[in-house]
């Protein structure tokens, strides 16, 4: 399989690997994903008021997912949280030029930043629903 | 980056030099067509396709007659099962085989399930082999074929071949099985190991691709198969269609440099695995090797390496040239159906790795491999989110994971 040097190159040199303390309040945690399927993303996000100053990742999954990760962490930093939730999988797809059979890899990274972040909201006693 | 080191031979063999070197002529000079029996060209090319006959026939303690050639494995197992299915169909309905056959067996079944045949698809033990009681305790009064193969392509695991065929010829019933990881690097002998019929492909043993060939034994029983191509009646009306005289000169070369070389290639592949897996096991943690490990092909290696993906792996060592049981990586998005009928869970399926060695592979290609291996995998393991748990001391089977 050929891999787009932009995935290449966040397989090679992922950005922002590593963990949060996931106890603290202000870190929000999402894990998705499951082993037997191949792939599990763990992405974590740091709030000061409404903006996500740190983010970090750590994946188990092919090349295309952990370049998802990789990239999400890199669009995370600095966003606001209603900026942050409004990213798309299909953004991914454009930014790395994923193929269709690692569409999902994308999406599992859209559904780990949306984890992330209602975790977050939750430790801030906000219903993620109402979010 | 370093040069590319081929560790898949599993997969196909690069052509011996030596066999190269004796099929060449058969393109050019001597290019008669082997059933011309008129001319001189036609039986020099005939000369030239009973030598080969003859070398794959002593390799596997065969006669000339019992060979009947194919393009390769596929075509041997289709002509084999669908040939032994229409002779014997009125005899009996019921199947054998196992599941962590090739899908070229399984898929075969799976059409003659169609066409009115029962298929037993019997389950191998955790190291992916059958017992010969296994086989007989399958067996019924309408079972017509016994499918088992000699060697599994990705573990490597031996069955016991001549016990189960030993099964079978006491109950009277056709053993077919599917030689071709074996042949050329295990001893075999159809007569004391109770085959009636065999299939080998020459790209598996330094030979050419798009050849190979079918054992069918001819005494004790007479074994006979509809054929599945119908034609000028080759091959004793098996398998009609122009032989491929090149290919048969090369295939028989390399029987017969297997014959030869079997211990050398052996004791080669042997040290060479042993040297791999003693550095990667003294390495790493949770390394888990599939298959047996005794009752195993000398050259196969199958490891999974715990909490790492197995496709982003063979990204990080991406000039060793290996295979995955990932479904990731293979154009399924199953894993490796071997590996699951082990009772090999998802999880490991996904971390599998199949290294091949093979008669030019050197220690230095071995020792670069191992060390790239183990680089990668401590890498990997940094960005694994399980790897991270397990260390925590998170029991991972605990979780309630999200499955997508």
């Amino acid at each position: 399989m050929a891999y787009s040097d932009k995935v290449l190159e966040h397989y090679n040199n992922p950005r922002n690997v590593g963990s949060l303390d996931k106890s603290a309040d202000d870190v929000g945690t999402g894990v998705v994903g499951a082993p037997e399927c191949g792939d599990v993303m763990k992405l974590q996000i740091q709030v000061e008021g409404d903006t996500i100053v740190d983010a970090k990742f750590k994946t188990f999954g092919c090349g295309s997912a952990i370049a998802s990760s990789s990239l999400a962490t890199e669009w995370l930093k600095g966003r606001s949280l209603d900026d942050a939730m409004a990213i798309n999988n299909t953004e991914i797809v454009q930014e790395l030029s994923l193929p269709p059979v690692k569409i999902h890899c994308s999406v599992l990274a859209e559904d780990a930043i949306k984890a992330a972040i209602n975790d977050f909201k939750s430790k801030q006693g906000t219903d993620p629903s109402q979010a | 980056m370093s040069a590319p080191i081929y560790l898949d031979y599993q997969a196909t063999t690069p052509v011996d030099p030596r066999v190269l070197e004796e099929m060449l002529p058969y393109f050019g000079e001597i290019y008669g067509n082997a059933a011309s029996r008129s001319h001189a060209f036609g039986w020099q090319a005939e000369e030239a396709v009973g030598q080969g006959r003859e070398r794959i026939a002593h390799l596997i303690g065969a006669s000339a007659k019992e060979i009947v050639f194919t393009s390769g494995s596929t075509e041997g197992i289709n002509l084999a099962m669908k040939g032994v299915a229409q002779m014997y169909g009125s005899k009996g309905k019921h199947i054998i085989t196992s599941q962590a056959e090739h899908k070229a067996v399984l898929d075969t079944a799976k059409r003659l399930e169609k066409d009115g045949f029962e298929v037993t698809y019997l389950a191998p033990d955790s190291t992916g082999r059958h017992s010969a009681e296994q086989v007989a305790e399958a067996l019924r009064e309408d079972t017509i074929l016994v499918t088992i193969m000699w060697a599994n392509n990705e573990i490597g695991s031996i069955n016991p071949i001549r016990e189960i065929g030993a099964v079978c010829k006491e109950r009277g019933v056709l053993f077919f099985t599917d030689g071709t990881q074996a042949v050329g690097k295990l001893p075999v002998d159809v007569e004391a190991d109770n085959v009636d019929l065999l299939c080998l492909s020459g790209h598996k043993l330094y030979g050419p691709k798009g050849v190979g060939a079918l054992y069918v034994r001819r005494r004790n029983p007479r074994v006979r198969l509809v054929a599945q191509m119908d034609g000028g009646g080759h091959e004793r009306g098996m398998r009609s269609g122009t032989l491929n005289v090149p290919a048969i000169v090369g295939l028989g070369k390399a029987c017969e440099l297997c014959e030869i070389d079997m211990d050398t290639d052996r004791e080669h592949a042997l040290s060479l695995r042993t040297r791999f897996e003693e550095k990667i096991f003294g390495a790493l943690d949770h390394v888990h090797l599939n298959g047996h490990p005794e009752h195993r092909l000398p050259a196969c290696s199958n490891l999974s390496f715990a909490y790492v993906e197995g496709e982003s792996m063979i990204m990080g060592i991406s000039n060793l040239a290996v295979s995955s049981g990932s479904a990731c990586t293979s154009a399924s998005l199953e894993p490796s159906h071997v590996l699951q009928s082990m009772g090999v869970g998802d999880e490991l399926s996904h971390s599998s790795i199949r290294f091949g060695f093979g008669r030019f592979t050197s220690e230095e290609d071995v020792d670069v491999a191992t060390e790239q291996v183990i680089a990668a995998v401590k890498r990997l393991r940094e960005l694994s989110p399980l790897y991270e748990m397990v260390q925590e001391g998170v029991d991972l089977s605990k979780i309630q994971w999200d499955a997508h």
